[in-house]
């Protein structure tokens, strides 16, 4: 420690000294720097104005604080917008949050505007007092926040290859809800146990209606006031929602002004004519909620291109049914699989990032994930849920995908090894 | 010096006392806290009663029973008109032809799903209707009306004869015959691709 001190004093010496020789040299010389060479050895150099001009170029003085903070206009994201939802940008983010202007909107007859002052959450039906709760009777009660994504089970895209995440699964985002348990609140109605389905409604101009077992809702159903910290935003739903984690996302009713407690499911038209999904023999599937286990390679993705040497291959895993257990990436088409490192924590019901590490030798070949849940149920291929299903696709369509690498870099989206 | 020393004493004492504290803390074993909802009152007293009048303005949902049908009724040939008037734009003449959801089953349409093929109950057509439709218009439909444009929709399907008058007594009671083809989710019973 000694030793370093009197190294600096005698630097200071140094600097002292070589800056006054600087002033006697000349105009050409601005300023001196020391600079230590490949042998340790400190030499001074001189730095003319130019250079101290282009170094200070930057040095513009900034705006002071301001009341909101604000993003790099350097950043260009967009959420993709169709006429009915809007896509997260999931290739051009970071870690498992999205960002709440970033989360994916999926609405039924447009966002409505609600004055918090006059919302108000009306229990009624099977229970033993109907109750009307205003945003402020909510927030009174006892509250929880938990990290969970949200996912339409309609979420997936794989007709051609220039299709990026975003294309093929934008349709999930994950936020940190907070708000009061469900449960909480039926305690104070009071819900006749021979109730088995209840109708949630929203206050949307489609007034758009989803039935839920009332198992879910004492299980871990959330009424939510705030996503990211913030009050939730309105195209998720400003001022409260329904948020069922693992489920899909029609089902978290945004806005939610109604619950009705009933003996029987109200076979709405977003439960019978949308959100149930043809199987084999002719069958259709309804009442259909949790999300099943999914995972996407975010990086490398379409648009991007790739180059020859390391490459950290990355992504999002999930399952509505509860954890991810192991997510797998394959470099070499499906032939042989390797456990791709997980990034903690690792939350029930939430988006959880992977990575693995490649060198890519510069040769064509397609990359895949695959990942398992704590329940064991492995993501299937195109292939396996096409055929146990009688050639339908549609809600709930979860299967492996990945990216072809061409030999130029450039990456395509591939639906996987078997067509 | 000498002050330090004692600083260093007075800790030093301070030190065994809080130790000593600790090891009879631990002794007494204090009750543990109570986790949970175990201190919850009751009921905390927030919210109030909801009234029967207020409840019967929001509650205009219709089940499968048809419980929740309004008084009124409706005909095929008032249906026809208002459904040219108002509903045709997005759903096409006959209801088959778009540009937005099919309603009508028709032959050349095979992969459409209407509410012909597709629907299992007649209540959700009014239901659906009652607090959705028009798309720029929802919920300016009287019931009359919407009974009306029920039974117009149902009728061109071939689901019950255009010359019925529809209402509470016989909406719940028209026959859907995809009903049949609906099945619970048996999905996370294994943990098997279904």
């Amino acid at each position: 420690m000694w030793l370093t001190i009197a190294k600096k004093l005698q630097l200071s010496v140094n600097m002292r000294r070589i800056n006054r020789r600087t002033l006697l040299g000349g105009a050409a010389t601005a300023a001196a720097v020391l600079v230590q060479t490949s042998f340790g050895k400190v030499l001074q150099k001189g730095v003319s104005a130019k250079e101290v001009a282009v170094a200070n170029a930057a040095r513009k003085l900034g705006p002071p604080p301001f009341e909101s903070g604000t993003r790099s206009p350097h950043e260009k994201l967009l959420l993709k917008t169709s006429d009915t939802s809007s896509r997260t940008p999931l290739q051009d983010l970071y870690g498992t949050i999205t960002p709440s202007d970033f989360h994916f909107q999926r609405h039924h007859s447009g966002v409505p505007e609600i004055d918090p002052e006059k919302y108000s959450l009306t229990i009624h039906g099977m229970v033993e007092k109907p109750m009307v709760f205003s945003l402020r009777d909510l927030k009174r009660f006892p509250a929880v926040s938990r990290i969970m994504f949200i996912e339409c089970s309609g979420n997936y895209r794989g007709n051609k290859e220039e299709l990026s995440p975003q294309d093929i699964c934008g349709l999930t985002s994950q936020s940190e809800w907070t708000g009061v348990k469900l449960s909480t609140l039926l305690r104070e109605v009071g819900v006749d146990s021979r109730s088995t389905w209840c109708l949630a409604e929203g206050g949307d101009a489609a007034l758009m209606t989803r039935s839920i077992p009332v198992k879910k809702l004492f299980d871990d159903a959330l009424i939510a006031y705030a996503q990211n910290g913030e009050a939730i935003r309105p195209e998720q739903g400003y001022p409260a929602r329904l948020v069922l984690p693992g489920w899909e996302g029609n089902t978290s009713v945004k806005w939610l002004r109604r619950l009705e407690f009933s003996d029987e499911p109200f076979m709405t038209r977003e439960e019978t004519s949308k959100y149930t999904e043809e199987i084999a023999d002719g069958k259709i599937r309804q009442f259909s909620f949790v999300i099943d286990a999914r995972s996407i390679i975010t990086y490398p993705a379409y648009p991007y291109s790739v180059e020859k040497g390391w490459i950290e291959i990355r992504g999002l895993a999930w399952s509505g049914r509860g954890k991810v257990v192991e997510v797998e990436v394959s470099t070499d088409a499906g032939k042989s699989w390797v456990r791709a490192e997980l990034n903690g924590p690792i939350l029930d019901k939430a988006h959880t990032s992977f990575r693995h590490v490649w060198k890519w030798d510069g040769n064509a070949t397609e990359i895949y994930s695959r990942v398992t849940d704590n329940t064991g149920y492995v993501q299937p291929t195109l292939k396996q849920l096409v055929d146990v299903r009688g050639g339908n696709r549609g809600y709930y369509f979860n299967p492996i995908t990945g990216w072809q690498i061409k030999s130029d870099g450039k990456v395509l989206f591939s639906a996987g090894n078997e067509k | 010096m000498r002050r330090s020393l004692t600083v260093t004493a007075k800790v030093f004492r301070l030190a065994l006392v809080c130790l000593v504290i600790g090891v009879l803390g631990c002794e007494t074993k204090p009750s543990a806290p109570q986790r949970g909802d175990a201190s919850w009152p009751e009921s905390f007293g927030f919210g109030r009663v909801a009234t029967p009048d207020e409840i019967a303005l929001l509650d205009t949902d219709v089940s499968p029973s048809g419980r929740g049908l309004p008084p009124g009724s409706g005909s095929f040939s008032e249906g026809k008109s208002l459904y040219a008037e108002k509903c045709s734009r997005c759903h096409g003449p006959n209801g088959f032809e778009g540009p937005y959801n099919k309603l009508v089953h028709h032959s050349s349409g095979k992969d459409e799903k209407t509410i012909g093929n597709y629907w299992p109950h007649a209540t959700t057509v009014f239901d659906y209707i009652n607090r959705t439709m028009p798309y720029d218009a929802p919920g300016s439909l009287t019931p009359d009306e919407v009974y009306s444009i029920t039974l117009f929709l149902l009728a061109k399907n071939n689901l019950v004869d255009s010359t019925i008058i529809l209402d509470a007594s016989n909406l719940a009671k028209v026959h859907m015959p995809a009903k049949n083809k609906y099945v619970a989710d048996d999905r996370e019973e294994t943990s098997a691709v279904r």
